[in-house]
């Protein structure tokens, strides 16, 4: 650990130091709305963290994340809601039914060379059947959804995951820093390294003695995990899951978006990647709103011109350009 | 004593197409051996056997004592063989030291013994000032040295080397044959080297198999060989008469 820290230049321990505080501090200072715009970036920091791993350091693309958010957002719920088992216990239970899910999905595609945007096809498969499943188990609320109780006199109960929005702004903070402090060891490790020769050139990595299908069963089972938690968080946060929206592609979509803006295998892109798009979604419906501009899709035009123009201008992500222009590269990030 | 590398009745076929015939030689430790022949003689085909790539129609490889025939690449690593490839393939975004570390992890788990490793391996390989250089960015004679440094890094018993050569002026031909000597020679690493440069061949080799239409027409010292009847006609032709 002292090694991670060591690795990084005098002015990036700077600018991290003071990024954490001014996070730490803000609730001090913002109100509620700015707070869940807040929240927002940093929950998707978390889960496009996730998702890096997979694909901006192993090199598998998966277009069905949305698949482990449900996944464990329907675990820990149900867990809570019919047993009275707290998210804290079963956020274990989710990551389990997550990463088993990740793992036969990799299985399935690693042991038999699916690859590429076939591999891709694969995982939205997965994920929408698991949609269509709970559209029809009446043990889930099916389509009608699933929907966790909010009483007021409960609100103090952060064992119970009820609490008012300082609690889930902490909890996503806590989530992101930690995502990215585990990314940054998993990156300078053995394991980091292995899939990075994998992503680069399979054939090469297997003739150095690397085992491409345990590396890659790695990536996914750890990505699928982390992305789990963030489905508990989603689950609690929000008080309700409907399929439909959960398990949508769109979610999927959604959730890479950050890393791919920001900069995939690299640590802190999809936290630069978030902090763009979240309150660029959130400023083009205060805009749109503002001008009176109603007409359906016009948010969505202008969000996706905007996308494209920064993945033209940065092929490579914002973040590795934001590194270079400010000194800020340490060793291997 | 038996030998290292072991390969007997070695066949491959595609379709109707004999690519290497019951091949069969064997490589003793520390020597370095030179697998040459004209092109689709079956020399990558036969290295692709030994190398995990391709899976042997018939016969056996044997290293070390064990059988490594139809094992994955990897495993043909991690039994101690370490490759190259014809047409080089570096890992192209990192470093030139980073893509030697991944060779030396195989059999490090901490990346400080790692990266000391692999510098030493850059070292040998003059390679050592482009350290931090981008894989991507070497000039070919340097990425061919890279590929060696990378499979040396893996602590190989057996290195093979596909057509190292290939490409090279012959003063930077002369550099790799004067590397590979003298890692042989501190080392005490065999090689094995598939070769077209006639020139490298009879400067390192120790023994050379001639390879013709997938059979072995020839087996020996590089100076005999080169006065074979068979091999002048079939391979070396007018340029090694005159």
């Amino acid at each position: 650990m002292s090694d991670l820290w060591g690795s990084v230049s005098a002015r990036g321990r700077i600018v991290i130091a003071l990024a954490l505080a001014a996070l730490l501090a803000l609730p001090l200072f913002a109100d509620r709305y700015v707070l869940s715009v807040l929240t927002l970036i940093l929950y998707f920091a978390y889960v496009g963290q996730a998702w890096n791993l997979m694909m901006g350091y192993a090199g598998q693309l998966s277009l069905g994340h949305a698949l482990y958010v449900g996944l464990g957002g329907y675990v820990a719920a149900l867990l809570w809601l019919k047993l009275g088992i707290g998210p804290w216990l079963g956020v274990f239970a989710a990551v389990a039914v997550a990463s088993a899910f990740g793992a036969v999905i990799g299985w399935l595609g690693f042991r038999f060379g699916i690859a590429g945007v076939y591999f891709a096809l694969l995982t939205i498969a997965f994920a929408e059947f698991t949609r269509i499943g709970f559209d029809h188990l009446d043990f889930t609320g099916g389509a009608a959804g699933l929907f966790l109780p909010f009483e007021e006199k409960r609100l103090g109960e952060w064992w119970n995951l009820r609490g008012g929005q300082l609690l889930f702004y902490y909890l996503a903070l806590a989530l992101a820093a930690g995502a990215v402090l585990l990314v940054a060891v998993i990156a300078r490790s053995r394991l980091g390294y292995r899939l990075i020769a994998v992503r680069e050139d399979e054939t090469a990595a297997r003739a150095l003695g690397i085992d491409a299908f345990a590396v890659k069963m790695a990536a996914v089972v750890i990505s699928s995990a982390m992305t789990a938690v963030g489905g508990v968080f989603y689950a609690f946060y929000y008080n309700n899951l409907f399929p439909s929206q959960v398990f949508e592609i769109s979610r999927s979509i959604e959730l890479i978006l950050a890393p791919i803006v920001g900069g995939l295998g690299t640590v802190f892109g999809p936290v630069i990647g978030a902090f763009i798009l979240t309150p660029l979604g959130e400023g083009l419906i205060a805009i749109t709103e503002r001008f009176g501009i109603n007409a359906p899709g016009v948010k969505a035009v202008f969000y996706g011109v905007i996308l494209i123009v920064i993945i033209s201008a940065m092929p490579t992500g914002v973040w590795p350009r934001i590194a270079a222009l400010f000194g800020l590269k340490g060793r291997a990030s | 004593m038996t030998a290292l590398l072991s390969v007997a009745n070695l066949s491959k076929r595609f379709r109707g197409l004999v690519a290497v015939d019951q091949v069969s030689f064997e490589v003793p430790a520390g020597e370095i051996f030179a697998v040459i022949g004209p092109n689709g003689a079956g020399k990558t085909t036969l290295f692709a056997m030994i190398a995990g790539a391709l899976t042997p129609d018939d016969g056996t490889v044997t290293f070390a004592g064990a059988r490594i025939d139809g094992l994955p690449p990897d495993a043909v690593c991690r039994r101690g063989v370490g490759r190259t490839f014809q047409i080089v393939r570096p890992f192209p975004a990192l470093s030139v030291e980073d893509n030697v570390v991944i060779g030396a992890l195989l059999r490090r788990s901490d990346m400080r013994s790692a990266r000391a490793h692999a510098r030493d391996v850059l070292a040998a390989l003059d390679l050592a000032d482009k350290h931090a250089a981008p894989a991507a960015s070497l000039t070919l004679p340097d990425r061919k040295r890279l590929e060696v440094a990378r499979a040396l890094a893996t602590d190989p018993k057996l290195l093979l080397l596909d057509e190292v050569m290939a490409g090279l002026r012959p003063t930077e031909t002369d550099r790799m044959v004067a590397i590979l000597r003298k890692l042989n020679r501190d080392t005490g690493v065999t090689i094995l080297l598939i070769e077209h440069v006639m020139r490298a061949v009879m400067a390192l080799a120790g023994r050379v198999l001639v390879l013709h239409h997938g059979a072995a027409i020839a087996q020996g010292t590089p100076a005999a060989v080169v006065r074979d009847s068979a091999v002048i006609t079939s391979y070396l032709g007018a340029e090694a008469v005159g």
